[in-house]
Order: C-alpha cells, then sequence, then structure tokens
C-alpha cells in the first residue's frame, strides 16, 4: 500500500460530559476515543463505519484538528499535528478540508455560492484569478456557473452538497473529511452525490476519510474500512475483504441489520437460538 | 373482503392551487401491510396525515373519498370523524423524541388516549399498556413507566410509542418513517417488533417510508409515490422482481446493495425524470376537481 498519509497511533479523545456537570464547576471528562492505532494511506478513502455513540465523528474531527486529543499521535506526512497550537495549525488547514452532512446549515444563507467558495480561497492565499478558480470549483461538480450568483436557499438538498463538495476541493487540499454527506439526501441524489466523490477522489488523488453510519454506502467509495464501536475500532480491513469476510461478530451484525433491496421472508424471524 | 382503508382518487391542492395529491388511490386490507415508498416531497407523509385527519390548514382536498372500514370519512360530522378516527386508528410516528412530552413520565402518556379518548378505567389503561410494554419486550416497565423520554434510548423510546399505537387495538396504524431515525441494529429489531404485533394483531398498517429495503422486509404490498401520484401499485414480491414503471426501476437501481456494488447505487437518469415530469403535466391537463 501507499505510503501513509496520516499515521494516528494510541489516539485519545476526552470530551466534558456535561450530563454529568454539577451545578457549579467543570463538567468530569468522559473519554470519547480509546485508544486507536489507524494509517490512512495517501490517495485513499476510507470508510468509518460505526452507531451512533460509537465515536466517529469525534475521529473526524480530531484528524482535522477540530478537537486536541488528550492523548496519541496523529501523524499527517511525518509531521505529530496532535498537539499543534492554533497558529501553528493555521498553514496547514488548507490540507485538511471538510464537507459535513447538512449543507444548509454548513452553508451560509447570506452569501452568494460564489463568495461561499470564494472565502476559504481568500483566507488562503489564492485570491488572486479567484473568478477562475471559483467557476474551475463548480464545473469540477457539475454544477451551471449561473449558479455562483445564487443562494444557498434556491438549491436543492443535492446542489447544496455540491456546493459543500465544491468549497472543500477548491483548496486542492491533501485530505478531505466527509461527515455523513450523503444521509440527509433521496437515495437517487445520494447516488449522484457518491459517484461525483468517488470521480473526484480518484482525479484529484485525495486521501478521503468517509464517515457513515450506513455500511452499506461504503463498498463502492471505500478502499478500506474501520469499524467502530464504544470509542474503539472493531475491525479494520480491505474493503472487499471486510464485505465478503467479516471477522467480527459486531461486523456480521452490523451488515445482517441492512435490509437490502430484495424479498427475503426470513429476515424478520427472530434469529434462531443459537 | 372489505378494505380497512380505502382511498380513492384523492387530490389535495396548496392555496397557490398546487396540486400536492394527484388522485391517488389505494386500499388496504385488513391484517396487511402497505407500504407507501417515495422521495422527499412525493406525499407519502401527507397521505398519512389525511388519513389521520391532521392535514396542515394550507392542503384543501379537493376531490376523492377514504374510508375506514367501508365509512366515508366525508360523509361523517366533524366529531363523529374523529371518533371514528381516533378508535380505529393509531400513528407510530418518525421520531419519538418529539411525539412524546418531555416534561412527561412516560407511564401517563401511554394511557392518556385510551383514558381520554376511549374513555376506558384508569386500571383497565394501566394493565393494558403492560402487556403491551411485554409485548414489546420491555423487561423492566415499571422503570420504563416511571421515566421521562430523554431517559430513554432512541429504541426504547420507539418501542414504547409501538406499545402504545397498539394498545387500543386499532384496525389501522400508520407508521410513518418509524426506523429512520434509529441505527440500524435497532432499526432491525424494530421493524421485528411491528411485523411481530401487526401479525398477533391483525393489524392493518399504512407504512410509509423512502427505503426500498425496508419496504421489501415489511411489506405485502407497495404503492410508489412521485410527486403525489402513484407511479406504479404491485404486491411487494411483484414489485421488486418485475418493476413496471422508469421510476421504479431508476429508484432500486439508485439504492445501495453492499451485496452487488457495481450495479446499485445508480444515479436516476434524467430521461425517466423528464418523463416523470411529461406523465404529472399530462395528467394535470386532463384534470377537473370533481371529474378526475
Amino acid at each position: 500500500m501507499a505510503e501513509p498519509l496520516f499515521s494516528v497511533r494510541g489516539l485519545k479523545v476526552a470530551l466534558p460530559d456535561m450530563t454529568r456537570k454539577p451545578l457549579i464547576g467543570r463538567a468530569p471528562l468522559a473519554e470519547i476515543l480509546k485508544g486507536l492505532d489507524f494509517d490512512l494511506p495517501k490517495g485513499s478513502v476510507t470508510g468509518i463505519v460505526g452507531e451512533s455513540g460509537s465515536g466517529k465523528s469525534t475521529l473526524g474531527r480530531a484528524l482535522v484538528r477540530l478537537l486536541e486529543p488528550s492523548e496519541g499521535s496523529i501523524s499527517l506526512q511525518g509531521r505529530d499535528i496532535a498537539h499543534l497550537s492554533e497558529a501553528e495549525l493555521r498553514p496547514l488547514r488548507r490540507d485538511l478540508q471538510m464537507i459535513f452532512q447538512d449543507p444548509m446549515s454548513s452553508l451560509n444563507p447570506r452569501h452568494t455560492i460564489f463568495s461561499i467558495i470564494a472565502a476559504p480561497l481568500r483566507q488562503n492565499g489564492l485570491g488572486d484569478r479567484l473568478k477562475e478558480r471559483v467557476a474551475d470549483a463548480l464545473q469540477r461538480v457539475g454544477l451551471p456557473q449561473s449558479f455562483a450568483s445564487r443562494y444557498r436557499h434556491e438549491l436543492s438538498g443535492g446542489q447544496r452538497q455540491r456546493v459543500g463538495i465544491a468549497r472543500a476541493l477548491a483548496l486542492s487540499p491533501k485530505f478531505v473529511l466527509a461527515d455523513e454527506i450523503v444521509s440527509g439526501l433521496d437515495v437517487s441524489t445520494q447516488a449522484q452525490i457518491l459517484t461525483l466523490l468517488e470521480k473526484l477522489a480518484a482525479e484529484m488523488g485525495l486521501t478521503v476519510a468517509f464517515i457513515s453510519h450506513d455500511l452499506s454506502v461504503i463498498r463502492r467509495l471505500c478502499q478500506q474500512v474501520i469499524v467502530m464501536r464504544e470509542g474503539k475500532i472493531v475491525e479494520m480491513s480491505a474493503t472487499d475483504a471486510l464485505f465478503d469476510n467479516p471477522k467480527q461478530a459486531y461486523t456480521r451484525d452490523l451488515l445482517a441489520a441492512i435490509p437490502l433491496p430484495e424479498i427475503d421472508a426470513d429476515w424478520l424471524q427472530p434469529a434462531s437460538p443459537a | 373482503m372489505e378494505p380497512c382503508l380505502d382511498i380513492r382518487s384523492l387530490s389535495a391542492v396548496l392555496p397557490n392551487g398546487q396540486r400536492v395529491l394527484r388522485s391517488v388511490s389505494l386500499s388496504v386490507q385488513p391484517g396487511e401491510v402497505r407500504a407507501l415508498v417515495g422521495e422527499s416531497g412525493a406525499g407519502k407523509t401527507m397521505i398519512g396525515k389525511a388519513v389521520l385527519g391532521v392535514l396542515p390548514k394550507s392542503v384543501r382536498i379537493v376531490e376523492g373519498e377514504m374510508l375506514i372500514e367501508g365509512e366515508d370519512l366525508g360523509r361523517l360530522g366533524e366529531k363523529a370523524r374523529r371518533n371514528l378516527i381516533g378508535a380505529r386508528t393509531a400513528l407510530i410516528p418518525q421520531d419519538p423524541l418529539t411525539a412524546l412530552n418531555p416534561s412527561r413520565r412516560i407511564g401517563p402518556q401511554m394511557t392518556d388516549r385510551l383514558v381520554r379518548i376511549l374513555r376506558w378505567s384508569g386500571e383497565r389503561a394501566d394493565k393494558r399498556i403492560r402487556q403491551l410494554l411485554d409485548e414489546v419486550q420491555i423487561r423492566d416497565p415499571e422503570r420504563v413507566l416511571k421515566s421521562y423520554p430523554h431517559e430513554l434510548s432512541g429504541g426504547m423510546r420507539q418501542r414504547v410509542l409501538i406499545a402504545a399505537a397498539f394498545a387500543a387495538e386499532p384496525r389501522l396504524i400508520v407508521a410513518d418513517e418509524p426506523t429512520t431515525a434509529l441505527d440500524v441494529t435497532v432499526q432491525k429489531q424494530i421493524l421485528r417488533l411491528i411485523a411481530q404485533l401487526q401479525r398477533d394483531h391483525g393489524t392493518a398498517i399504512l407504512f410509509v417510508t423512502h427505503d426500498l429495503g425496508v419496504v421489501a422486509k415489511i411489506s405485502q404490498k407497495v404503492s410508489v409515490l412521485y410527486a403525489g401520484k402513484v407511479v406504479e401499485e404491485a404486491d411487494t414480491a411483484q414489485l421488486f422482481a418485475a418493476p413496471q414503471h422508469a421510476y421504479t426501476r431508476a429508484l432500486i437501481a439508485a439504492t445501495p446493495r453492499y451485496t452487488d456494488p457495481y450495479a446499485s447505487l445508480k444515479p436516476v437518469d434524467e430521461a425517466v425524470l423528464a418523463g416523470l415530469a411529461a406523465e404529472i403535466a399530462a395528467a394535470d391537463q386532463s384534470w377537473r376537481p370533481g371529474h378526475g
């Protein structure tokens, strides 16, 4: 496999547990990620899958350093970024981009699509040839140039998600974190967005962490899969191996719980006693 | 057999005259699960709301009939209609957290309907609720009945609402995306429970969902909706074996199947959408309220 873009060792993240916060004073810390070791090979798409509370989104946020880990290292091309300061991180930010689940709330309602895509370009010293760069970004995600002057509410869910992708890719980042980016979309739109991301990742040689609660969308897109549960990695392997020969009972349960669009009279029968 | 629910050529419009339901006809036989599948904006939830008599004020029914066990809702007075709907139907909602009052304990919320609407005694309602909690495999009913909604997991809350829906022995349940907010392993448990209770009680279900996978597992009949129009109606097995409408075929091909990654997740062809738009336009062209 290619050399890793990210090499993560012993990663732990603890966050304040607000459900146990006393009336006065600090909330106690709860360990969300409990020691993770994995690599993200350069130019590969890795699926990170888990149910709610598994820590998959926290892991994504730690990778792009929206969160600071409590322990462990996050090596980005050989440099440990786990505890860099905000100032030290700034020059790295353009290489670490994000696409979010809900483009409705991650796109500013009062800005045109042009200024939404242009903002990170300006902030990262790419303010020259702005029109050209935004036009490229729109074209890349299959949106007409006329969309530059529109606002987010004038777009459909799928179009909004394309803008989110265009904004993230305008900076030609090394790494893209895609957190549940098709979860709110209809199946027909979902297929379009996945196909688009698949194509762009290959064309641009992107390293992508694709976070999803849904194993069924992972197979086409990802070369490797990390299955998470309760802050730990349950299973990690090449995609085909994971689907064809899942090693862990939890992975098998997850797969068996997906209702495939085909008739299966036994699916709803209670599991036979083992 | 007389259908449990019979919708005949139902059309509804918004104040600006735009049609949101287009001569929808469908029926649910006693003890049968009919799935109502479509993408967002297809009108599937609206049909559920029409049946339960809770359409938003802006939506006006301009044509068609709805019959519950042969009784035409349109011919009943307001009070009689409410009573009929209250006694014969129930809802399993999508999001159990918003469907439950956050500041009341689970117990009284579950017995409310039985006591206030169906005029059961408190004792009878309580007994019935405990019986249903047992059927939905809640092993510690005392704790659950005393809990507030936020103290229960999403799966637990949905079990509570399923128990509440079946408690009054409705003839028809409208299940509106009841598993969409749940994790996939919990979804499977909940679908199993709904199927089990549905069989045991012989209840008819109108099952609203966007997920063809769920359709395949839970339903015997299915209606595929697009833009408020039923574009295909079939036995579920038949729909998957030989889908007739191009849109149905496109939806099936777009639905992810991890067992066959390259034959699934296909974006819907523009030609299919153009064909649908033409079909809708033609239907609207020939449609006059009352003569549809």
